[in-house]
């Protein structure tokens, strides 16, 4: 496993922060609702093959909340310009959840530096008549059940008291979730009109067990962007890197390679 | 000391087993368990109530709003209040309050209240909340932005009502071209404000400033955190603002029964006050308090502290106790009130006469014991 080392970067009025490590091509890490904690192990092994940024979304974790920002269409305007402030090019992006969300929102406005994407159990669309899952009226012991699959991570984060910091930023990225995804709740519905804008390689991973946004917004996001590749993993819930980490790693490695050949 | 009366309209003939399928009798709780012939029957006996509480010379009748809910009918208070205000002839008629951040347009408010204010010829007191947590749940309004859409709807209502249309309002969250209210509202510069809250530093700073010196309502709080709380408004008026609060400016909403002794009040009152607390206010955190309807910091004591805030099994003795509820023989109650008052100097007492189940019968008893044998010797 590479090192990931902290940056901050001052963006706006807010300055964010930013773990950074590896060497080779840039992957950008867009982290979901509920922070970048559970992507620390992810980042740490892409790192052995690429230059791996995994920055904390504005009024996230150990990131400012910048005024300025509203909405996740602010959000990829942001992104945009902290690409341009980094110096960045030729970026795989990889979005998790309300992550996947920023990265299409991201690709639909300019992929001049953007190589491919991955969405994994993306936010950004509506399905109508498919019921989503609501984490902002789960218990905290319900968000954990309905996330994970796995019975033993379950029973693993179940039994284990969170640190004094640890509860801080689950409140912390609990408003700034609310923030930007309350209303409409995890969707823009002026996104699908735009996703045909997608230019670069695209890979929808999703899990079979997806109680938040189910499995038929993996087809859904497949129609609306033709030319993606889907991997729809088993026994898998919202956090497919957690509930199927080989199957996962698996998909979004030979993924990448392919983009890179 | 002024009295007014205050029921929040509940759904009392709810099954109150209901608690065993849904965790609350809020947003989640079907709507099937509502049935109209019975809905007819309440709004008709809530509004005798309120009508025979201005017989009785209370100084006040008081509605709500409230949304998607069992404990409380009045999702449009307007309608309530603009009944009363053909039908009452001299209580002061107070909506406590239009939840201002629900909605996209507050000029629609300040043209309700403005209209029920002409109609009564100036009876109108009113009331501006955020709306309870849940309540952003059920209409999808972010709760992250709440405080400054209160704000900011508060600032276009009051400038509505006081500057001279048309004129632009250029807010961030609202915004119109033209606002030019008919009709003004009869009393001038504009109706009294209350600001019913549970009581936050930032609200009473904002309430308590010197343009605005509104009351501050405290609701169905402990009388600890109540004496807390007004001090508060005190030390900041003193403090920050320079002047001396008076108790006009303080208030109080608390469930109250008087019965002939108090043997006879606990023993009426048991049930329905122990339904209203347990069964009808019942809900789980995520629905009480949304992500950035409070601060981080109150949101991660909560967090700490895992305790369900409105889960039930709250006791009569222990609501007596901690004084959110007032129960006994007209002495008794007679006694606390005035105790309170001496305590924390407070001006205005919202009784909540009628609570959770409380029946007809019981309620017409306690508005006429309050008024006869309890209000005239704290006036």
């Amino acid at each position: 496993m590479a090192t990931q080392d902290n940056h901050q970067l001052e963006i706006y009025d807010a300055m964010v922060h930013i773990s950074r490590g590896g060497s080779g091509q840039t992957l950008l890490l867009l982290h979901g609702a509920g922070g970048s904690a559970n992507l620390k192990e992810l980042a740490s092994k892409l790192a052995e093959d690429f230059d791996v940024l995994l920055p904390d979304h504005p009024g996230f974790g150990l990131s400012d909340q910048s005024k300025r920002l509203s909405s996740v269409s602010d959000l990829a305007f942001y992104y945009l310009d902290f690409i341009q402030e980094l110096g960045l090019k030729d970026i795989h992006l990889v979005g998790f959840s309300l992550g996947g969300w920023i990265a299409a929102e991201i690709a639909i406005r300019s992929t001049t530096n953007v190589k491919s994407i991955a969405l994994v159990s993306s936010a950004g669309i509506h399905v109508k008549g498919v019921p989503k899952g609501d984490p902002f009226l789960w218990s905290p012991e319900e968000l954990v059940r309905n996330l994970y699959v796995n019975q033993d991570i379950i029973n693993d984060i179940l039994s284990q008291e969170p640190t004094s910091e640890e509860l801080e930023f689950m409140v912390k990225n609990r408003v700034a979730a609310a923030r930007y995804a309350w209303h409409p709740r995890f969707y823009n519905p002026d996104l699908e009109k735009w996703l045909h804008r997608i230019d670069v390689p695209t890979l929808i991973i999703w899990g079979d067990q997806d109680k938040i946004f189910p499995v038929e917004y993996a087809s859904a996001f497949k129609n609306l962007i033709p030319h993606a590749q889907t991997q729809i993993l088993k026994d898998c819930g919202h956090v497919p890197h957690m509930d199927q980490p080989e199957a996962f790693y698996h998909s979004l490695k030979s993924f990448l390679s392919e983009t890179n050949s | 000391m002024k009295f007014y009366y205050f029921g929040l309209m509940p759904y009392g003939p709810l099954d109150l087993d209901y608690d065993k399928k849904y965790s609350s009798a809020s947003l989640v709780l079907p709507n099937s368990y509502f049935n109209p012939k019975e809905g007819n029957k309440l709004y008709r006996r809530y509004l005798d109530e309120l009508e025979l509480a201005d017989a009785l010379g209370y100084d006040g009748v008081c509605v709500n709003e409230h949304h998607q809910t069992a404990y409380g009918l009045m999702p449009s208070p307007g309608v309530i209040a603009g009944a009363l205000a053909r039908t009452t002839t001299q209580a002061k008629i107070a909506v406590l309050g239009r939840a201002l951040p629900l909605v996209n347009n507050p000029l629609t408010i300040a043209e309700e209240y403005a209209m029920i204010d002409n109609i009564s010829g100036g009876r109108l007191i009113s009331g501006f909340v955020r709306g309870i947590g849940v309540e952003y749940h059920a209409t999808g309004v972010n709760p992250a932005f709440s405080l400054e859409r209160f704000q900011e709807a508060h600032d276009l209502i009051i400038e509505a009502w006081t500057k001279t249309g048309p004129f632009p309002f250029e807010g961030d969250h609202y915004h119109f071209e033209y606002v030019n209210t008919w009709p003004r509202p009869f009393q001038q510069p504009h109706p009294p404000v209350w600001i019913p809250s549970q009581g936050s530093e930032e609200t009473i700073r904002w309430a308590s400033e010197p343009t605005r010196k509104y009351v501050y309502l405290n609701t169905y709080s402990p009388f600890e955190a109540v004496s807390t709380f007004f001090q508060m408004y005190r030390d900041i008026a003193e403090k920050e603002w320079n002047y001396e609060a008076s108790g006009e400016q303080l208030g109080w909403a608390v469930p109250i029964y008087v019965g002939e002794t108090d043997e006879i009040a606990l023993k009426e009152a048991k049930p329905h006050i122990e339904a209203f607390y347990n069964k009808f206010l019942r809900m789980t955190n995520e629905m009480l308090l949304p992500p950035g309807y409070t601060t981080l910091k109150s949101m991660k004591k909560i967090a700490e502290a895992k305790r369900e805030m409105l889960s039930g099994g709250r006791e009569i003795s222990r609501l007596m106790d901690n004084r959110m509820f007032i129960c006994g023989s007209p002495n008794t109650v007679q006694e606390i009130l005035g105790e309170c008052h001496d305590q924390v100097g407070l001006e205005h007492i919202v009784c909540t006469l009628q609570f959770g189940t409380l029946p007809h019968e019981l309620t017409v008893k306690n508005l006429e014991l309050f008024s006869k044998e309890v209000m005239p010797q704290l006036r």
